[in-house]
């Protein structure tokens, strides 16, 4: 129980916007020291569910239960008191700014001189440096401005700091969607890293291949419905691909081809 | 390191190169510019490197420095104020006004005039983070009510364009005494504004650098959403620094009131342009997120420096306009190579 806990659970979740259905009768479970995978096309639903854990936006119907008590959450603000952190692919980080100003960025620590408080920057720099370096990101000057970092490394600023702050469950919002083989694969070695650390981690992707090597169970969603509901022994990556990348209608779509050639 | 070791070493575990940290300081470039201007004059005039020459150019750049230091946080905070110079005449006409029409002692004068430049600086932020219209051309209007407020209110109060006679008011004195005295070094006398333009530079850039309000200006002005996203209050950050201009302008409206006990309803037009080329130079994108106070000051000295220099060098004034352009130019073409340095986002 200890071991791998559940942390977050949703018991078939819906969502209405308007008389448009998002999602559908969804059900997902993060576990302590667990990547849970989300994967689909784009409109599959995967943000909706997303927003729903985040606190963006609230379930219409089906259970939210975080440490096993049902809750309805008001705002990324009470996610976050309760340990759920999201990283948003486009919004990680502040490109102008230091590495170390990012990683403090809305929770500086400061110290007291006289009636001022002012930011404890030796303090800053010096805990970003190492967090950093415990999830495995050398950086030797947490001065220079994160844009200059490579897209993967940024990606790895906003991870660092949601571990750093305590999160206990990590939602990634299509970490590696913009990035090369490199990069992408250093943002996964993050998740693993946060995974060994206890995290419950949501991988949000429509890449089959980050997802399988990370992950330890699989949600497929298509047009708002779940497709499937997979632990890492019940599926094979060729399976997941083939799922994911339509399936049974791409061989329709392969055979409807060929007729057309012939 | 031994030779066993094989270890690749991480591009970012490299020590950074040290013209990599230069480029990285806003200031440089200005502070670069500011030693050439102040070499040459000094070769070529007699006067630029006195007592007396000193005290010429530093009272220049004093009133220009102590708004370019409140510009410069808000530009860092992504936003623009023209309000500024036309607000300088206001501050100093509601105080002349108060003080000599309405006969109040200068220090209460002092005291509206202060909730009046805070609360064109407040109208100024709330209208830009409310409607999210450009503060360019927010600002734009704000200059153009006030600098038509300045005019009919004073014509309308004294029947012509100019206040006069603050010297006699009550509370002159004292008031003077803190905003528009002189002290003296070497029997030289040097305008007291010169220590309000040092104190606000030190003042604002320890609070935009150490302090967790700047942290915020930097964030917002960088990138508003995800400045939001980690929960820092972008929108009440830039009314602050718009009511920050709006105090800069008080400031420098009752140092130029007290000084010279008169004040022209039409003056400051064009001295915002001047205030954001300062801050500019000093190193502010034009985008927000980056820029120095430091910077922004000595962007003014060398304004006080150029402008006077040209004055001991005999040369026609016509000329400064042009070296002024130069300058504005050369400066904003190394602050962009910098941002793409910074913005290089790569995958």
């Amino acid at each position: 129980m200890s071991e791998h806990q559940t942390l977050v659970e949703a018991r078939g979740v819906g969502k209405m916007y308007g008389s448009v259905k998002a999602l559908d009768d969804v059900s997902v479970t993060v576990n302590a020291g667990e990547v849970t995978c989300v994967l689909g096309d784009n409109g599959a639903g995967k943000s909706t569910l997303i927003k729903i854990l985040a606190g963006v936006h609230q379930h219409d119907f089906g259970h939210l239960l975080i440490g096993g008590e049902e809750v309805r959450l008001s705002s990324p603000r009470d996610a976050l008191d309760r340990g759920i952190a999201t990283v948003y692919q486009d919004l990680a980080v502040v490109p102008l700014m230091s590495v170390w100003r990012n990683f403090f960025l809305g929770s500086e620590p400061r110290k007291s001189i006289g009636p001022l408080k002012i930011i404890d920057s030796r303090g800053a720099r010096d805990t970003a440096r190492k967090a950093l370096a415990e999830l495995g990101i050398n950086l030797r000057n947490v001065e220079q401005p994160v844009g200059t970092l490579s897209g993967g490394e940024r990606q790895c600023v906003a991870i660092a700091r949601a571990v750093h702050f305590g999160a206990k469950v990590l939602i990634l919002d299509e970490p590696t969607a913009a990035l090369g083989v490199k990069q992408a694969g250093i943002v996964l070695r993050q998740v693993a890293a946060a995974r060994d650390r206890g995290l419950g981690v949501v991988l949000i992707t429509h890449n089959p291949h980050h997802a399988y090597p990370v992950g330890d169970r699989f949600l497929l969603l298509k047009r708002g419905a779940a497709l499937g509901n997979y632990e890492k022994a019940d599926i094979s990556l060729e399976e997941l691909t083939r799922q994911m990348a339509g399936g049974a209608e791409l061989e329709a779509l392969e055979h409807e081809l060929r007729g057309v050639e012939g | 390191m031994s030779a066993g070791s094989t270890a690749v070493v991480p591009e970012l575990a490299r020590p950074p190169r040290l013209v990599d940290r230069l480029v990285a300081r806003p200031e440089i470039g200005s502070l670069l510019g500011a030693v050439l201007v102040f070499v040459f004059f000094t070769l070529i005039t007699d006067q630029f490197l006195t007592v007396k020459g000193v005290s010429n150019w530093l009272d220049d750049a004093s009133t220009l420095g102590i708004m370019a230091v409140t510009v410069a946080m808000l530009m860092i905070g992504g936003e623009f104020d023209l309000s500024t110079g036309v607000n300088t005449a206001s501050t100093g006409l509601v105080t002349g006004i108060l003080a000599t029409q309405a006969h109040w002692n200068v220090w209460l004068a002092l005291l509206v005039s202060l909730v009046f430049a805070l609360l064109v600086g407040l109208v100024n932020g709330l209208l830009v983070v409310r409607t999210g219209l450009p503060s360019f051309i927010i600002t734009l209007g704000m200059f153009l009510a006030l600098q038509g407020l300045n005019l009919g209110v004073t014509r309308a109060v004294t029947g012509n364009v100019q206040i006069s006679g603050v010297g006699a008011a009550h509370g002159y004195e004292s008031a003077g005494y803190f905003l528009a005295s002189t002290f003296r070094i070497g029997g030289t006398p040097f305008p007291v504004s010169i220590l309000w333009w040092i104190g606000a530079t030190a003042l604002l850039s320890g609070v935009l650098l150490k302090t967790r309000f700047g942290n915020w200006v930097f964030a917002a002005g960088g990138a508003p959403l995800q400045a939001r996203a980690v929960g820092v209050p972008v929108r009440s950050t830039k009314v602050a620094l718009f009511m920050l201009t709006g105090l800069g302008a008080w400031l420098v409206g009752n140092i130029n009131v007290l000084r010279y006990t008169t004040v022209q309803a039409n003056q400051g037009i064009g001295l915002e342009l001047q205030y954001i080329v300062a801050a500019v130079i000093g190193g502010c994108l034009m985008t927000g997120g980056f820029g120095s106070v430091v910077g922004a000051a000595i962007g003014a000295l060398l304004f006080g420096m150029v402008r006077q220099g040209i004055v001991f060098a005999d040369w026609n004034s016509d000329w400064f306009m042009l070296f002024l352009g130069v300058l504005l130019l050369v400066a904003v073409l190394a602050n962009d190579v910098f941002r793409r340095r910074a913005e290089r986002m790569r995958r």
